[in-house]
């Protein structure tokens, strides 16, 4: 029987929570980190307990509680999630750990679907707390057990930081023996451990930074960092994480004599660093994002009083924003060591030239979903409260509204109610109606959502409300009565939950019902006060999963008038013919129903079967 | 192409989120694997999946990164005409097209904002630079039994060109594709295997 299997980054991190004896597993989603909660929920057999917490502050601290009880446990998020859970985050390097702890945050370079691109090898740096950086999927599998054991051992948090590359790339993953023991939880009361009181705090702050020196010289010598000295290489090449594998292709593409320092670890490997320094006349760094290798590697050379010559980004050719590639890498290489690439044309590295083609292509932007009620919720919005208005929103599929005009800020989770109570608070006299979505508010709206009742804040709250966190890939969330691993739980009840805080206008309407909406949201705009609408419609992915199944609709080409109004909402479902000026409807149509309402024409009927 | 040493075989997979490049990629992944290569591959996840392009790279017998450098790849497999054109950027000057001449209108398109290229103009402009394999995979697809093997055909398509036999191939089709429609998804890849041929 092999153990080699085909699979996702995402899923090999997982693999490696089973076989590093995982048992406490929490998490918010964020891409690109869903899928290693997604696989472990998705079990039929498991030996540990996952959750989908609620936002990443309250995951990391559950994680924590077990590892404090001497567990071994792991928290996921993206990168900006860490922000969220920097609180706990920094004291946790107070008290440490009993048990283990790994907390998975995947980064984002190039913002593939993210807000920012910050590097959390920062935090690490900050918190300091130790950072692991897999150069392929299966270095991040191998690297949680021993996180786990290496966590335990320091009594520690570790951090562990793929990027989109490793999650969700796919790769052969040899696999490994799962660990057969499991330690039991005991809290052991210790109040200078536990408890960060001023004394306290100021005891362990010393501590932290002692225990600093073990933990590099640990690491140091790990598997994750190697150092390949080429006795007649005058040459030295750093890679750390994902970089190293960019850069290591790009030094036998264009056969370059160099030693190489692949990095894997933080604090960084000092002595291997070193030894390279002292072997080498220059020495050229390849991270992406943030210079974090590059400044150790510029502060060992001050204190060695080393006149390496150091490349990288401070400044330097090495790019500090987006993802690094082989042919960026080789580009640097050509540059500093005035290499000809002659296998590339110049103009291809440059940035590829549509117009070369003489064809324009068409933009392909994402978009929601045919049917997709967010569409209709945003329709009724801006009719009701006018394009002038302003509309904060927030991070979901929503935000894929851009182009809607009901879109008008997105800065962070839970970012909607805030902004709009700041701008109303600031004097804006324009009305504000602003949008989230049932998880987002669960996640940190409802926070924003207290302090405008609280404060008193003239607006209208949109909770989009599609039953299901949809953008990360469709997590349950306390609004739909079931938990990660699909058990039922109760169903929290958003209509009492604004009421609980406060709210005096809480109503619930569906979004393609426009009449019934329309009526609602112009109540909400004459309330005097903070007014929550919570627009609720089965996101249509989920529901055509659950078997929901409505007759598509078609436009009668004798009644359409070519005025656009169908075709403004923007469904990839409805087509406009240019030459014959009329509308139609394709093969993607859910049935919504929309279109129809909207038709002042009476145009479009469903498919009658 | 594929340089000796860092990998044997670069393929780009394009297309439009939703057609199921994910899962072509896959069954060339799982099947490779299955003749003992390495594998390393990249995707397209999170927000542009949702109707937006989308474009996985594959390689095969490669033990470095799975981003297939700029004019590296052996072959580009389009699922969709004007996709083919996006990513053109990535293949070798002697690497081959793959393409399904049926387009996919994007809401820019669909709205009235811009105008899709006429497909035989693509074609054409592949053509002069490139060898170039066109035709309609969706109404093959359609022929096997259902649109949705339409990424299927593809993968028969490029079968012909893999260093993977075709009974792994076809084995992992088996594995990978919904019980149900089995039958259909191999009778794709069979006909899309007979469209390259020769």
């Amino acid at each position: 029987m092999s153990t080699r299997e085909y699979m996702l980054g995402n899923v090999a991190i997982a693999r490696g929570i089973v076989e590093g004896g995982g048992q406490v597993i929490s998490g918010y989603p964020g891409t690109p980190s869903s899928e290693i909660i997604g696989t472990l929920a998705g079990m039929k057999e498991r030996d540990f307990y996952v959750e989908w917490s609620v936002n990443e502050k309250v995951a990391l601290e559950v994680a924590a509680g077990a590892a404090m009880a001497g567990v071994r446990s792991v928290v996921t998020m993206k990168h900006v999630g860490l922000n969220v859970a920097a609180d706990p985050l920094l004291t946790l390097a107070y008290t440490g750990v009993k048990g283990s702890m790994i907390i998975i945050v995947a980064d984002d370079p190039s913002c593939h679907s993210s807000q920012n691109e910050q590097d959390t090898r920062r935090y690490s740096q900050f918190s300091l707390i130790p950072c692991l950086d897999p150069s392929t999927p299966q270095e991040a599998k191998d690297m949680i057990p021993y996180a786990f054991a290496f966590s335990n051992k320091v009594q520690m948090p570790v951090i562990f930081r793929p990027t989109t590359r490793i999650s969700h790339g796919k790769s052969d993953i040899e696999l490994g023996p799962v660990e057969e023991t499991r330690p039991t939880a005991e809290f052991v009361k210790e109040l200078e451990r536990w408890v960060m009181v001023p004394k306290n705090a100021r005891i362990q702050h010393p501590h932290l930074l002692e225990i600093q020196k073990t933990m590099q010289e640990e690491l140091e010598n790990s598997p994750w960092n190697s150092l390949e000295l080429v006795d007649s290489a005058k040459v030295g090449v750093i890679a750390s994480g994902i970089a190293s594998v960019y850069a290591k292709e790009a030094v036998m593409q264009q056969g370059i004599n160099a030693s190489f320092l692949k990095i894997g670890t933080y604090p960084v490997p000092e002595n291997k660093i070193r030894t390279l320094m002292e072997n080498t006349d220059k020495i050229i760094i390849f991270e992406e994002m943030e210079p974090i290798v590059e400044e150790q590697v510029r502060i060992i050379a001050q204190q060695t009083g080393s006149t390496v010559e150091i490349v990288g980004k401070m400044p330097g050719p090495v790019p500090r924003i987006y993802e690094l590639n082989t042919d960026i890498c080789a580009d640097v290489l050509a540059e500093v060591l005035e290499l000809e690439r002659p296998d590339v044309p110049a103009e291809v590295a440059e940035d590829f030239d549509y117009d070369r083609c003489r064809i324009d292509l068409p933009m392909r932007p994402p978009v929601m979903c045919p049917g997709c009620s967010h569409r209709a919720s945003f329709h009724v919005m801006k009719k009701v409260y006018g394009k002038d208005a302003i509309f904060p929103s927030d991070i979901g599929c929503y935000t894929l509204g851009i182009q809607s005009g009901t879109v008008d800020t997105t800065l962070c989770m839970g970012g909607s109610i805030t902004v709009a109570s700041g701008m109303y608070q600031a004097g804006e006299k324009k009305p504000i109606c602003c949008s989230i979505g049932d998880s987002t508010f669960f996640h940190t709206g409802m926070n924003g959502l207290l302090n405008a009742i609280y404060n008193k804040a003239d607006i209208t709250v949109t909770i989009v409300d599609n039953r299901i966190t949809a953008m990360t890939g469709h997590q349950p969330n306390p609004g739909m009565g079931k938990l990660a691993t699909g058990e039922p739980t109760i169903e929290v009840s958003l209509e009492e939950l604004c009421k609980g805080m406060g709210a005096g206008f809480v109503e619930t309407v569906d979004p393609y019902d426009l009449e019934k909406a329309e009526e609602v949201f112009k109540r909400a705009k004459e309330y005097k006060g903070t007014s929550v609408v919570i627009t609720r419609q089965f996101c249509v992915i989920d529901a055509k999963r659950s078997g929901i199944r409505r007759k598509p609709f078609s436009i009668d080409a004798e009644k359409c008038v070519g005025c656009k109004l169908c075709v403004n909402l923007g469904c990839p479902a409805i087509e406009f013919d240019t030459t014959t000026k009329k509308a139609s409807i394709n093969a993607m149509c859910t049935g919504c129903g929309v279109c129809a309402a909207l038709c002042k024409f009476d145009a479009i009927t469903e498919v009658k079967k | 192409m594929s340089a000796e040493g860092i990998s044997k075989f670069d393929l780009v997979i394009a297309g439009v989120g939703g057609q199921g490049t994910i899962l072509a990629s896959d069954i060339i992944g799982k099947a490779a694997v299955k003749e003992n290569m390495s594998v390393r591959a990249a995707e397209t996840h999170g927000m542009a999946q949702r109707g937006g392009s989308v474009v996985n790279h594959i390689r095969l017998d490669c033990e470095l990164g799975s981003m297939i450098p700029m004019k590296g790849a052996d072959v580009l497999l389009a699922l969709e005409p004007s996709e083919a054109l996006r990513y053109l950027e990535f293949l070798s000057d002697d690497g081959i097209i793959i393409v399904n001449t049926d387009p996919i209108l994007p809401v820019t398109v669909t709205s009235g904002l811009c105008t899709y290229p006429d497909v035989d103009a693509i074609i054409a402009k592949l053509e002069e630079s490139h060898k170039v394999k066109a035709f309609n995979a969706t109404e093959l697809a359609k022929e096997a039994g259902h649109p949705q093997s339409m990424n299927v055909v593809m993968v028969g398509a490029v079968s012909n060109y893999l260093p993977v036999s075709v009974d792994t191939l076809v084995e992992c089709v088996r594995e990978l594709v919904p019980q149900k429609t089995i039958a259909i998804n191999v009778k794709a890849f069979e006909m899309g295997r007979y469209v390259t041929q020769g």
